[in-house]
């Protein structure tokens, strides 16, 4: 640093990451910047990674992000961060060198949760989270692989099948829960999903859980499922979801976990005793904090839009002072695109105990639904009906009671049903 | 107190060459009530909100009702039932979804992007013609001249409706046109009188159907009546006489206002007259800015089917709305200098083709239109000036421009 300030620091270099940096500069910060980045590359666009890349549409390279401001920043890339020390300010990288900082934000993001079973070091078994993993995952079905298997009927798994029907695939969907999407959107709505998805031919297994693979020659060639029946495959894509990287802050004297690295209401993240520091922020995927718009409940958002504002926001407190922090409400919201269907979210689904369908119908699959909990509205959907989603985010934000809008032009009645949302989550699930 | 006669001021003819003045005024409430109970939506913010309110409808026509005729059988039996059956079909511009959705699906369908494209030569030898026949004269009567007889041509031969007939129509399109203006469709004499031209154009429209059935061609009409199978098909006829209705009519009696409203406002700037005449490039900025300035609709009205907040105003269900689009188009909140012309403007997100479900089908078509027929206007009239300033405007408020205007020229190049 030659005698200089050490400046501020980002670690993470994914869209958080890059968003938070040139948000620093549009700040007016004019000092120093290093951005820390555990892959080589520079920042990319997940998203199209399990659509348009999957499809063969977009080479895995063609995701790289636009910068929007000239950066002025130091890249580390291919350097994770391996701890940090906060008495003395500083980052230990990979290869062992330090970085001081001023301040710090913390957007290392998540990873796929990889196979916790037996057979995970098979051949043929993939997850989807990298550029690189979108990358060997393509070049595998472009082989034109027999039968796929996708174990975990998420968002990704959900848009993996529908890219490897749309390619010709056959696919089989297997999931613990009565339907897909059922831990996100409840069965009533996974169920209309589920339709859809046999309509284009995957065979869907819902309530049915994977234990092991086995293969021959090293690569996977059957699932093993609770039961004793199994699954013959040619390759499986494992879509369980994420885990945040915060191995890394385990020395940290920080509230940190796979769950997420927990922080105040203005992203600031707290120290074991719960105060917050004042020169460690987080954002993106990684942030667990407050949020003000889900009942200040400690939520983490694992969604592009996320990423964005939350960096944004973040970058905004780091260059006020600490008199002028201000608290980061979001509405947390997400799009999928799968199945020739646009499926648009805005708020948390978690906790309802109503869901109305308010514009279209479920036969049709083209509806809106908005979800309830406690007679206030927390959530609404839109399946290919996105137009009014705007009016129902914004009641979604407000708080509004649950149905928010009444007299809708194609809706003199609104009638309630149960969400329907899976039993608790077994830990065990996983175990050989 | 709020001015609660600022939009009956804005509906008398005397203001219908400068509304603009009134606007700001209504902008001050951005959802201001009128004495005879509806609101006026009027700036940027509250008008994008609501026209992705679900709760707006536009099943706000009144309802079409016959004139007695002393004949019994007509008065109580057959005339109720027509007055059912077309309040049941209108035209999709007065539909809410799902119908609404269907219908414009159709037409949609129909109103491709390549068979506007391909009206583009078409589009640009009727401009040249249109000119030419002013050859020999010192002034042009520029709707007479262009800005009428361009889109009737134009919407006649995409929809497949035989140009000889346009004499007949061009009478119905004009008391049709009236039903989005608030005076004429609450008068009953009005009332009466856009049901009876409704009569008069169905019958046209339903032989035109039944010719398109029997001799398809390759347009819209042709389209629209081959969809669905034979016995079945996809639009029934009183659907389809009313979809044929609301394109003929909004295919002219709107683009005539926005090249009329644009040659005003080119020769009212003569240095973008100019600049627009040296770079013909310019066009598609010149026309966005032309339908943020002057647009060819100024408003239309909804009916609130519940209680909407918005903007710090609660609008009571079963109240009439009117969406103002044109205060919108020059709220200073979204656009720096708003009664300024400047095609240069950046980020021009304005209402001129409306906005939400009900945005213009045509919209793709009237640039087409517009952009073609002013070049060509410019790189063609020699030394134009406007012979009157403001022009005569014609009556309607909403679908609002000159009744005609006059421009000096030294010769056609």
């Amino acid at each position: 640093m030659d005698g200089q300030r050490p400046g501020l620091v980002v670690v993470g270099a994914s869209l958080a990451g890059l968003r938070g940096a040139e948000a620093l500069r549009d700040g007016g910060y004019d000092g120093a910047l290093t951005v820390v980045g555990d892959e080589p590359h520079r920042p990319y666009d997940r998203p199209p990674l399990s659509k348009h890349v999957l499809a063969g549409e977009l080479p895995a390279e063609a995701t790289r992000l636009p910068q929007l401001t000239r950066l002025r920043a130091r890249w580390r890339l291919g350097q994770p961060a391996v701890a940090l020390d906060r008495e003395r300010r500083e980052l230990r990288l990979a290869d062992g060198t330090t970085l001081p900082y001023e301040k710090l934000l913390i957007a290392t993001g998540a990873r796929a949760r990889p196979w916790p079973g037996a057979g995970a070091d098979l051949a043929g078994i993939f997850t989807i989270r990298t550029l690189e993993d979108a990358r060997d995952l393509r070049s595998a079905l472009a082989l034109r692989p027999g039968r796929v298997l996708i174990v975990g009927a998420g968002l990704i798994g959900c848009e993996a099948a529908s890219c490897c029907r749309d390619l010709g695939l056959t696919v089989t969907l297997v999931d613990p829960n009565p339907t897909p999407l059922a831990r996100l959107l409840g069965t009533a709505i996974g169920g209309t999903l589920a339709a859809r998805m046999r309509d284009s031919g995957v065979d869907l297994r819902p309530n049915t859980k994977v234990l092991a693979f086995s293969g021959d020659a090293g690569r996977v060639r059957r699932a093993h499922l609770a039961g004793g029946a199994e699954i013959a495959t040619d390759l499986v894509v494992i879509a369980l979801g994420a885990t945040r990287d915060t191995g890394w802050l385990a020395a940290a004297g920080l509230v940190a976990d796979p769950g997420g690295l927990t922080c105040d209401a203005a992203c600031r993240v707290l120290t074991a005793t719960g105060e917050p520091d004042p020169a460690i922020y987080a954002a993106g995927d990684v942030a667990r904090w407050p949020n003000p718009l889900t009942g200040g409940r400690l939520v983490t958002v694992e969604h592009r839009g996320n990423a964005v504002d939350q960096a944004r926001h973040a970058a905004a407190n780091m260059l006020a002072p600490a008199t002028g922090q201000i608290p980061y409400g979001h509405l947390p919201s997400f799009w999928s695109s799968q199945f020739g269907l646009n499926i648009k979210l805005a708020g948390l689904t978690a906790g309802a105990d109503a869901l109305a369908v308010v514009h279209g119908t479920r036969a049709s699959r083209r509806f809106l639904a908005v979800y309830g909990r406690a007679g206030r509205t927390i959530a609404a959907l839109s399946f290919d009906q996105a137009r009014w989603l705007p009016a129902y985010a914004e009641a979604v934000a407000a708080g509004a009671a649950f149905p928010p809008i009444l007299g809708a032009t194609d809706r003199p009645r609104i009638e309630t049903l149960a969400p329907g949302w899976p039993g608790p989550r077994r830990l065990e699930a996983h175990h050989a | 107190m709020p001015d609660e006669t600022l939009f009956a001021q804005v509906l008398d003819h005397k203001n219908r060459a400068n509304p603009y003045p009134l606007y700001a005024r209504l902008r001050e409430t951005p959802v201001s009530r009128q004495a005879d109970g509806s609101y006026v939506v009027s700036t940027h913010a509250a008008l994008s909100s609501l026209i992705f309110d679900p709760r707006l409808s536009s099943e706000d026509l009144p309802p079409s009702r016959r004139p007695r005729t002393g004949n019994p059988l007509k008065d109580w039996i057959l005339n109720p039932i027509r007055n059912r059956v077309v309040n049941a079909h209108r035209p999709l511009i007065f539909r809410d979804p799902p119908d609404h959705d269907i219908l414009r699906g159709f037409v949609m369908k129909e109103f491709t992007i390549a068979r506007v494209r391909d009206s583009h030569a078409r589009v640009a030898a009727l401009v040249d013609t249109l000119i030419d026949r002013c050859r020999g004269r010192d002034r042009v009567c520029l709707v007479d001249d262009l800005s009428y007889p361009l889109p009737v041509a134009v919407i006649c031969e995409l929809l497949g409706v035989p140009e000889a007939d346009e004499a007949q129509f061009h009478a119905w399109a004009i008391r049709l046109a009236t039903a989005l203006e608030p005076d004429a469709r609450h008068d009953a004499a009005g009332r009466r009188e856009i049901t009876a031209t409704f009569d008069a154009i169905s019958a046209y429209m339903r032989r035109l159907i039944r010719e398109k059935r029997r001799h398809p061609a390759d347009d819209i009409l042709s389209g629209l009546a081959a969809r669905g199978d034979r016995k079945k098909p996809a639009m029934g006829d009183i659907d389809l006489i009313a979809t044929a209705i609301l394109l003929l009519v909004a295919g002219h009696e709107t683009t005539v206002n926005l090249i009329t409203n644009g040659m005003l406002t080119l020769l009212r700037h003569p240095e973008e007259l100019e600049k627009l005449k040296a770079d013909p490039e310019r066009a598609p900025r010149v026309i966005e800015e032309m339908l943020r300035y002057e647009p060819p609709v100024h408003f239309r009205t909804r009916k609130a089917l519940g209680a909407i907040d918005v903007a710090g105003t609660t609008i009571p269900a079963g109240s009439s709305v009117v969406l103002l689009f044109a205060a919108g188009n020059r709220d200073p909140a979204r656009f720096a200098h708003p009664d300024r012309f400047d095609p240069d403007r950046p980020d021009n997100q304005h209402f001129g083709f409306g906005g939400g479900l009900h945005y213009c089908v045509g919209a793709p078509l009237a640039r087409i239109e517009a952009e073609i027929a002013l070049v060509t206007l410019c790189r063609r009239l020699v030394a134009p000036r406007l012979l009157e300033d403001p022009p005569p405007y014609r009556s309607g408020a909403s679908l609002r421009g000159p009744k005609n205007l006059g421009i000096g020229i030294a010769g056609i190049a």
